[in-house]
């Protein structure tokens, strides 16, 4: 380490805990057969904020609360809480900083990359019963809203003032745990990932501080004040606080949409086209990519019959005449790439028809091989990459007889692999991981990144390290120091 | 061509809102809570609207009762597509014992006075379930109904209905002028978008009052009590088969 700032972060960390919290102890408060009085003690600390009802110890609640959708094995807290405002989520905060219990946020539990295993134990704070949607502002397209709530539920609440919240990932996730994430969806292409749409977070530290990233109640569209602190929590996947609130930029719902799917004899057609696409300026919405394998699938678990060949799922958005132009410069390119006629969609029920099929990619890959369990990789390159590193990566599957139907977000350069495996068979689940330690060299190779939205959680600390490099590295161990000096924040995650 | 379409709609509580009683169990508490149109009459009104695309009816026009507030859930109807709207203005003692027979009344007689020949609505409210209105106005102006519509096509001066029944479907023909109630699965309902909204804010809206279509208001129906459903229960685990039998035969289930 030869980073002298980082030194000095670290010096001033030893201070603070000289001065506040005594010596360093492993201090396992809750592990049976060692009852005592302790444990007893911190409940009903715990229970003398949230209420009886908001601190529980049952296992089937914690279990619950110990795993997301990813292939991670359960991890359970020892308790769970259910604090019901910033205040109560500050003082159970105090609580835990003065016990040293590790803290777990939790949103929808629906993350990919086993963010919420608590490895050491520890509280986890399931934020659900904070759902309010607070200060809509339509003219000024923000709102603020509380971590219980989520997208699905968010764009319900706006329907009628003709707004909506466009990051769309798979699951109806929370909208504080997208920003937790980072995460992204369908629509990024055209309206960005959660880090271009989040104007400011109320977060509650470690030790209880409770402050706001851009000021409270600020919201102008854009500032050049002080640190950008917004975004370093963006991301930061519960490791460096909860976050209670997230004001959020809104948009005006597109006056008109039509959706097309269309195929292509080969998968350099399909990506190249989209690059073109792209590099035309066509302010496309969305542009999904399915390679023939996916197809091939989706047709099976919907009963559908598209040709089973590399297929871009392309989304428009715009008043009537500006759809039409999008339409005609995006038809020329396909045709010069040998693509097939589009199928159309424009009424509400077609389009949801036909991006069901998108939709249920993850269930149709897992319908594939009944018993098994699913992995989704998630590389992102710059998009002039993009058609080599898919074309190396089917041969990669293809030579190592794996399982893995691509669909992605071809309009960013990221795409994901869906491996379906059998957790049982250690040759496959061996095979499967080194597919995807290789997929991801390949993209870091390519100027790339690990991982383009699910984040780094659980299993991918190491990739973190080899993008990176040692000095960012040290950066955010010691951002991570200073904000978090016990390392209470969900530890064992991303650094 | 058909001239008029009629479509009903209601300003309820938000489908996701929780609702709460009123502390003296007289009704549900709506102060400062989320309202908005009522689930099938945004199907009712996205319908109409797709009959006005199709060139089939001339004009659509919006109607709801109430306060001064349900002219918000006028508006948004005609952020869909509606042309005009019409606000009977119902509040106070009337308007917390309006229902079904009040509003089916004020209907037939705006269907009457608009020369309508087509009245869309909801199958039903999700506040009162009641399920009534289309029923009632249909019989007050002695006009056929095809309720719980799954599908509507126009032919000529025939309507053709299909409607979702407890067996499957059941498909009619109705001669118009007719009634009809709109279920789930007829449409997936527009959202307003941005530019439509502004557009709306210049659409008419008409006041009036029950009295000046000489609909009597006084309701035959006196609400006594509100209350929760009962709280669940924590369940019981048993240990074996016997302890179940012998728990359910205690229960007096079996």
């Amino acid at each position: 380490m030869t980073c002298v700032w980082f030194r000095a972060t670290l010096h001033l960390c030893r201070l603070r805990l000289a001065s506040g919290c005594g010596t360093r102890r492993k201090y396992d408060l809750f592990s049976p057969p060692v009852q005592n009085g302790a444990r007893e003690r911190t409940l009903s600390a715990l229970r003398a904020v949230a209420g009886d009802e908001g601190v529980c110890v049952g296992a089937a609640l914690r279990e619950q609360h110990g795993r997301d959708e990813s292939v991670h094995r359960c991890r359970p807290p020892d308790v769970v809480v259910f604090p019901r405002c910033v205040e109560e989520v500050s003082a159970l905060a105090k609580i835990c900083h003065h016990h040293r219990l590790p803290i777990i946020p939790f949103g929808t539990g629906t993350g990919l990359e086993g963010g919420v295993g608590a490895l050491k134990g520890g509280v986890c704070f399931s934020l659900r019963k904070m759902d309010q949607v607070l200060d809509l502002h339509q003219e000024d397209f923000d709102v603020t809203v509380e971590p219980g709530v989520t997208r699905k539920g968010l764009n319900s609440y706006l329907r009628d003032t003709g707004l909506w919240f466009p990051v769309d990932p798979g699951a109806d996730a929370s909208l504080c745990g997208m920003a937790a994430t980072s995460a992204s969806g369908t629509n990024a292409v055209r309206y960005g990932t959660m880090r271009e749409n989040v104007l400011n977070l109320e977060v509650v530290l470690a030790d209880g501080t409770v402050f706001c990233t851009a000021g409270r109640g600020r919201r102008p569209r854009k500032t050049s004040a002080g640190y950008n602190l917004t975004n370093l929590f963006v991301g930061s996947e519960g490791t460096l606080g909860l976050l209670t609130k997230a004001t959020l930029r809104l948009y005006g719902l597109p006056e008109s949409t039509v959706s097309a799917v269309c195929s292509f004899p080969s998968v350099q057609a399909a990506v190249d086209s989209t690059v073109q696409v792209l590099q035309a300026g066509v302010p496309i919405a969305r542009i999904e990519f399915l390679d023939d394998v996916m197809i091939d699938a989706c047709n099976r678990f919907n009963s559908l019959s598209y040709p089973i060949m590399p297929t871009l799922f392309l989304e428009f958005h715009g008043s009537s005449r500006s759809l039409e132009e999008q339409v005609t410069i995006t038809e020329e390119i396909t045709r010069e790439n040998s693509g097939s006629d589009f199928s159309w969609a424009e009424d509400e029920e077609t389009r949801a028809q036909l991006w069901k099929a998108r939709h249920d990619a993850w269930y149709a890959a897992l319908a594939l091989r009944p018993g098994c369990k699913a992995y989704s990789t998630d590389v992102c390159v710059p998009l002039s990459r993009l058609p080599q590193i898919i074309v190396e990566t089917k041969q990669d599957l293809i030579t190592n007889n794996l399982t893995g139907p691509i669909a992605g977000h071809v309009g960013d350069g990221n795409f994901h692999c869906i491996m379906v495996l059998n957790p049982e068979d250690p040759e496959e689940v061996k095979r499967v991981h080194e597919f995807t330690e290789r997929l991801a060299r390949r993209a870091l190779a390519m100027d790339g990144t690990c991982t383009g939205e699910h984040g780094v959680g659980l299993g991918k600390r190491a990739l973190l390290r080899e993008e990176l490099g040692p000095l960012a590295m040290e950066v955010m161990q010691g951002l991570k120091a200073t904000l978090d000096p016990k390392n209470l924040m969900n530890p064992g995650k991303v650094l | 061509m058909t001239a008029r379409v009629l479509v009903g709609v209601k300003r309820v509580i938000d489908y996701a809102v929780k609702i709460r009683v009123k502390p003296d169990n007289t009704g549900v508490v709506t102060d400062g809570v989320k309202h908005s149109m009522n689930p099938f009459c945004e199907i009712a009104v996205e319908e109409a609207v797709r009959l006005k695309e199709k060139k089939l009816v001339q004009e659509v026009v919006a109607v709801s009762c109430g306060p001064q507030q349900v002219q918000e859930t006028i508006r948004t109807a005609l952020a869909m597509g509606a042309d005009r709207g019409i606000h009977v203005e119902v509040s106070g003692k009337d308007y917390d014992s309006l229902g079904p027979l009040q509003v089916s009344k004020i209907l037939a007689a705006l269907a009457k006075k608009e020369e309508a020949s087509l009245i869309i609505l909801g199958k039903q409210a999700i506040d009162d379930d009641c399920n009534q209105t289309g029923q009632m106005t249909a019989a007050l102006l002695d006009w056929p109904q095809g309720t719980f519509a799954s599908e509507l096509v126009i032919e000529g001066d025939k309507v053709k209905v299909v409607r979702e029944i407890d067996g499957g479907l059941e498909t009619i023909k109705l001669n118009m002028p007719v009634v009809v109630t709109a279920d789930l699965r007829l449409n997936t309902p527009r959202y307003a978008t941005l530019p439509n909204i502004m557009k709306a804010k210049k659409k008419k809206i008409a006041n009036m009052k029950p009295g000046d279509l000489g609909v009597d208001m006084t309701s035959r129906v006196e609400v006594l009590r509100v209350d929760e459903p009962p709280q669940r229960q924590a369940g019981v685990k048993v240990e074996s088969v016997e302890d179940l039998v012998s728990k359910l035969k205690e229960a007096g289930r079996i």
